[in-house]
C-alpha cells in the first residue's frame, strides 16, 4: 500500500517536473494563431483595416476584436481563406475600410523632390530611400504599395502607379470558350 | 504497362523499355525533309531578345550607335542561370528597346536591333582547350558564348554540364528522337552534320565524366540513324533506335525507354544519374568549343503552308516573315505562324516576331491544315486522357481542379510532373483544352508563390523597422536621461566661464566679419569706388529705416 502510495507520488512529482521544465523550454511566445492569420494577410501594413499594420490586426481577429472582412488588399480570396482557417461563413469585403485595387507601387516625381524625409519616416517597409535635404526614391521591388507615403509628402511629389503587366510577371488566362449544348 | 520488349540492332542488344501512354499523330515529316539544309540569306535588320533562354534576362553591353562585329556579344548573363546573347552579323545597333518576341503572351521584351552591314566581320574566335581548362572557367566561358538547350526548353547548358555535388554523371543521354509531328531540324542536322554532333557529346561527356553515352533516335528517321552510326564508328557511344511515339523525344520518356528508370517525382534526370542534352545543343556545343563561335544561329524548319518546306541555317534575330519568305511566296490562306510543333507549339502574336534559340520550327497554318477546334463538350470522364498521359497524371482530375480553382489539390496530384505535351487534349473525345488548364493552374500557383514571396519579404521589413524605430526610442530616453540628470551635477562657475567662451568666440566672429574687405574692388577706378561708397551708404541708411520701421510694428 504505502510502495503504490510512494511510487504514485514519485511519479507524480516527476512528471511535473517534466511538464514544468517542457513549459519553459518549448515555451511558444506568439500565439501561433496569430502567427496563422498573419501568414494570410497581404503583409502591406497599409493600416486600411484600422489596425497599425497586419500583425496587430491579426492579433485583433485572434481575439475576437476585429472582423475578417477589413482588409482590402487581401480581397476576397483572403476573407475566404480567413474563413477557412477560422470555421467562419466568409462575407464580403467592408466597404469602410475602402475597396481592393490593383496592385501599385510608389513612384516619386524627382524633379519636385525637396528631400524632406517625411515619406521615408511613413513607410513601414522601409522601401524609401533617401536622407534630409537629398532626392528620396522608392525601392520599387520593396514597395508594397500601402500609400501610406502619399499624405505627408508637402509637394504631393508622389504618385501610386499600377504594376504592368510583362513577360516575367504574366501569366496564362483561364480558357474561355463556348461549350456546346447537348 | 511495363512491358519490355527487345529491339535486335545490327552490333548490339538493348533492352529498351516503354512508358506509359503516349499517341500516334500524323508525322508530316516528309515534307521539309526532301531539301538539304539551306542558309538563310542575311535578313534586313536582326532584332535580338535579350531573353533567350530561361533564367535572368541578359544585359545590353552596346548602346545604339555602336559598331557591332558577327559574333561580338552584345548581352552579358546575369547570373548563374542565364547566359549570354550576341550580334549574329557585323553592323551597327539602331534600336535598344522593348519590341515584339515569341512568346504566347504577345507581350514585348527588351531587344537590341541590328541593322547588317554586310561584310559579315567576325569577332575574334579562340578555340577552347577544354581538356586543360578548368572545369568551372569552361563553365563560365560556355556561359559567355551563350550555349541554352536547342530542344525547346533553352535551359542555359553551362548549369547541366555540372556534376554538382556527385564527382560524375555516369550516363548522358543525347536525344535526336524529335518525336513531335512537322518537325525535321535535328534529323537533317544528324544527316548533314553528324561529325559535330559526336565532336560535340564528346565534350560533355569529359565535362560530365559519364562512363555511357547513348543517342536516341526514333526508328521513323532511317537516314538520321545511319549518319550518326557511322559518325560514332570508333567511339563507345551507342546510337539505338527507339520506336516512334509521341512524346518519345521528352527527356523523361527516352531516359524510360532507354534505361528503364525514371526521376523521382518534381525531380530531375540527375538524381539518376542521367542529364539528357539536345543534339542540336551537342552541335552548337562543338562550335563553340572547337571553333569559338558563339551561338548566333540555328537550324530551323519552315513547314506547313509553304511552297518549299525546307530546313535553313537561320540567325538568331531574323524576322519570322523573311524566314517564311525564302520557302516560297506567302499563300493568301496563311493565318498564322506557329512556332515549335503542332502538339507543343504556340501561334506567334505577329509575324515580324524574331527566331530565337528555341526556335525549333515555324508552321504556316491554315485552315486547311488546322482546322479550329470544335465547340468542347462536358467532360464524359471516359478517361482516355489518363492513358495517353506519359507522365501517368490523371488529366481529368487535373482539369476539375484548375477549373474550380482548386490549386492546392492540383499541385497534390502532381500538376508540376506535367511536361504539357498535349496528348490528352489530342485524345479528348470532348474536345477540351485541357493543357490550357494546366498552364493556367501553373502560372497562377508561381504568381502566388511570388506573392508569398514578397509578402515575407515586406513581413521582415516591417518587423525590423519595428524593432530599429523601438531601439532608436529607447536610446533616445537613455540619452535624455543622461542628460537631464547631468546638468544638474556641474557648478554654476562652469556654467559662467562656457558663457563666457561664447560671447568670446561670438566677439571673434564679429571681428572677422568687420575686418573682411572684398578683394575685387581692390584694381576699380575712383570713380566706381565713390559710386560704391555711395550705394552702400543709401543700403545703411535704408536698413536703419527698416529697424526703425520694425521697432514700431513689430509683426
Amino acid at each position: 500500500m504505502l510502495t503504490a502510495l510512494l511510487v504514485m507520488i514519485g511519479l507524480a512529482l516527476f512528471l511535473g517536473l517534466v511538464l514544468g521544465f517542457s513549459a519553459i523550454k518549448f515555451k511558444v511566445e506568439d500565439n501561433p494563431l496569430v502567427q496563422k492569420i498573419d501568414a494570410i494577410l497581404p503583409q502591406t501594413q497599409c493600416g486600411q483595416c484600422g489596425f497599425p499594420g497586419c500583425k496587430p490586426y491579426a492579433t485583433a481577429i485572434a481575439k475576437g476584436e476585429a472582423d475578417i472582412n477589413q482588409c482590402p488588399p487581401g480581397g476576397e480570396e483572403g476573407i475566404r481563406k480567413l474563413a477557412e482557417l477560422l470555421g467562419v461563413e466568409a462575407k464580403p469585403l467592408n466597404a469602410e475600410h475602402g475597396v481592393p485595387k490593383p496592385k501599385s507601387v510608389a513612384v516619386i516625381d524627382e524633379n519636385l523632390c525637396i528631400g524632406c524625409t517625411l515619406c521615408i519616416q511613413a513607410c513601414p517597409v522601409d522601401a524609401i530611400l533617401g536622407a534630409a535635404k537629398h532626392m528620396h526614391t522608392i525601392i520599387a521591388q520593396e514597395c508594397t504599395g500601402c500609400e501610406l507615403c502619399l499624405p505627408p509628402c508637402p509637394v504631393d511629389c508622389i504618385r501610386m502607379e499600377p504594376i504592368q503587366e510583362d513577360i516575367a510577371n504574366w501569366k496564362w488566362k483561364s480558357p474561355v470558350y463556348s461549350m456546346k449544348r447537348t | 504497362m511495363e512491358i519490355p520488349c527487345v529491339f535486335h540492332e545490327a552490333h548490339l542488344m538493348r533492352q529498351l523499355h516503354k512508358f506509359h501512354g503516349g499517341v500516334h499523330s500524323p508525322q508530316h515529316k516528309q515534307e521539309s525533309t526532301a531539301r538539304p539544309i539551306a542558309a538563310a540569306r542575311l535578313p534586313t535588320r536582326l532584332v535580338v531578345p535579350m531573353h533567350q533562354h530561361i533564367g535572368n534576362r541578359a544585359k545590353p553591353l552596346v548602346q545604339v550607335g555602336d559598331t557591332v562585329l558577327k559574333g561580338q556579344m552584345i548581352g552579358q548573363a546575369d547570373g548563374y542561370v542565364s547566359c549570354a546573347v550576341h550580334a549574329p552579323t557585323s553592323g551597327v545597333v539602331t534600336a535598344i528597346e522593348m519590341a515584339t518576341v515569341p512568346h504566347p503572351s504577345g507581350l514585348p521584351d527588351l531587344c537590341i536591333t541590328i541593322a547588317p552591314d554586310g561584310a559579315e566581320r567576325w569577332v575574334e574566335r579562340t578555340p577552347l582547350d577544354y581538356r586543360a581548362m578548368n572545369p568551372s572557367e569552361l563553365r563560365n566561358r560556355l556561359r559567355d558564348l551563350g550555349l541554352a538547350g536547342l530542344g525547346g526548353a533553352v535551359f542555359p547548358s553551362h548549369a547541366k554540364l555540372n556534376p554538382g555535388k556527385q564527382p560524375k554523371v555516369p550516363t548522358l543521354i543525347l536525344n535526336g528522337a524529335e518525336c513531335e509531328p512537322w518537325i525535321t531540324c535535328d534529323d537533317m542536322l544528324m544527316r548533314e552534320r553528324a561529325a559535330e554532333i559526336v565532336a560535340g557529346a564528346k565534350i560533355m561527356q569529359h565535362m560530365l565524366g559519364s562512363d555511357e553515352v547513348l543517342i536516341g533516335i526514333e526508328d521513323n528517321k532511317p537516314e538520321a540513324l545511319a549518319a550518326m552510326r557511322a559518325a560514332c564508328a570508333g567511339t563507345a557511344f551507342e546510337v539505338i533506335a527507339v520506336p516512334t511515339i509521341y512524346p518519345g523525344g521528352g527527356a523523361k520518356q527516352l531516359t524510360k525507354v532507354l534505361l528503364g528508370k525514371e526521376p523521382p517525382a518534381g525531380g530531375r534526370s540527375t538524381d539518376i544519374g542521367v542529364q539528357v542534352f539536345n543534339i542540336a545543343t551537342s552541335y552548337s556545343l562543338a562550335r563553340a568549343v572547337l571553333h569559338g563561335e558563339p551561338l548566333i544561329s540555328r537550324i530551323v524548319t519552315v513547314t506547313g503552308n509553304v511552297e518549299r518546306p525546307q530546313n535553313f541555317e537561320v540567325l538568331l534575330g531574323t524576322p519570322v516573315k523573311e524566314l517564311v519568305a525564302l520557302a516560297g511566296k506567302p499563300r493568301s490562306d496563311t493565318h498564322g505562324y506557329i512556332m515549335g510543333g503542332p502538339m507543343m507549339g504556340f501561334t506567334l502574336p505577329a509575324d515580324h516576331a524574331p527566331v530565337v534559340k528555341a526556335t525549333n520550327c515555324l508552321i504556316a497554318s491554315s485552315p486547311a491544315l488546322f482546322p479550329p477546334s470544335p465547340p468542347a463538350l462536358p467532360c464524359i470522364r471516359c478517361t482516355q486522357c489518363a492513358q495517353a498521359c506519359p507522365v501517368g497524371l490523371q488529366p481529368q482530375d487535373l482539369y476539375w481542379f484548375a477549373r474550380g480553382r482548386e490549386f492546392g489539390k492540383a499541385q497534390e496530384y502532381d500538376l508540376f510532373d506535367c511536361i504539357e505535351c498535349g496528348c490528352c487534349d489530342y485524345v479528348c473525345p470532348s474536345h477540351i483544352p485541357l493543357v490550357q488548364y494546366y498552364r493556367f493552374a501553373k502560372s497562377e500557383i508561381w504568381a502566388r508563390e511570388r506573392e508569398k514571396n514578397q509578402a515575407d519579404v515586406a513581413r521582415e521589413r516591417h518587423e525590423f523597422r519595428e524593432t530599429r524605430l523601438e531601439r532608436a526610442e529607447k536610446e533616445r530616453a537613455e540619452k535624455l536621461a543622461a542628460k537631464t540628470q547631468g546638468s544638474k551635477t556641474p557648478a554654476s562657475g562652469d556654467t559662467d566661464a562656457k558663457q563666457a567662451a561664447i560671447q568670446a568666440a561670438i566677439e571673434r566672429a564679429k571681428l572677422k566679419r568687420a575686418g573682411v574687405v572684398p578683394q575685387n574692388v581692390e584694381n576699380l577706378p575712383a570713380e566706381r569706388l565713390k559710386e560704391i561708397e555711395e550705394i552702400e551708404a543709401r543700403r545703411i541708411k535704408l536698413k536703419e529705416a527698416m529697424e526703425k520701421q520694425n521697432e514700431t510694428w513689430p509683426d
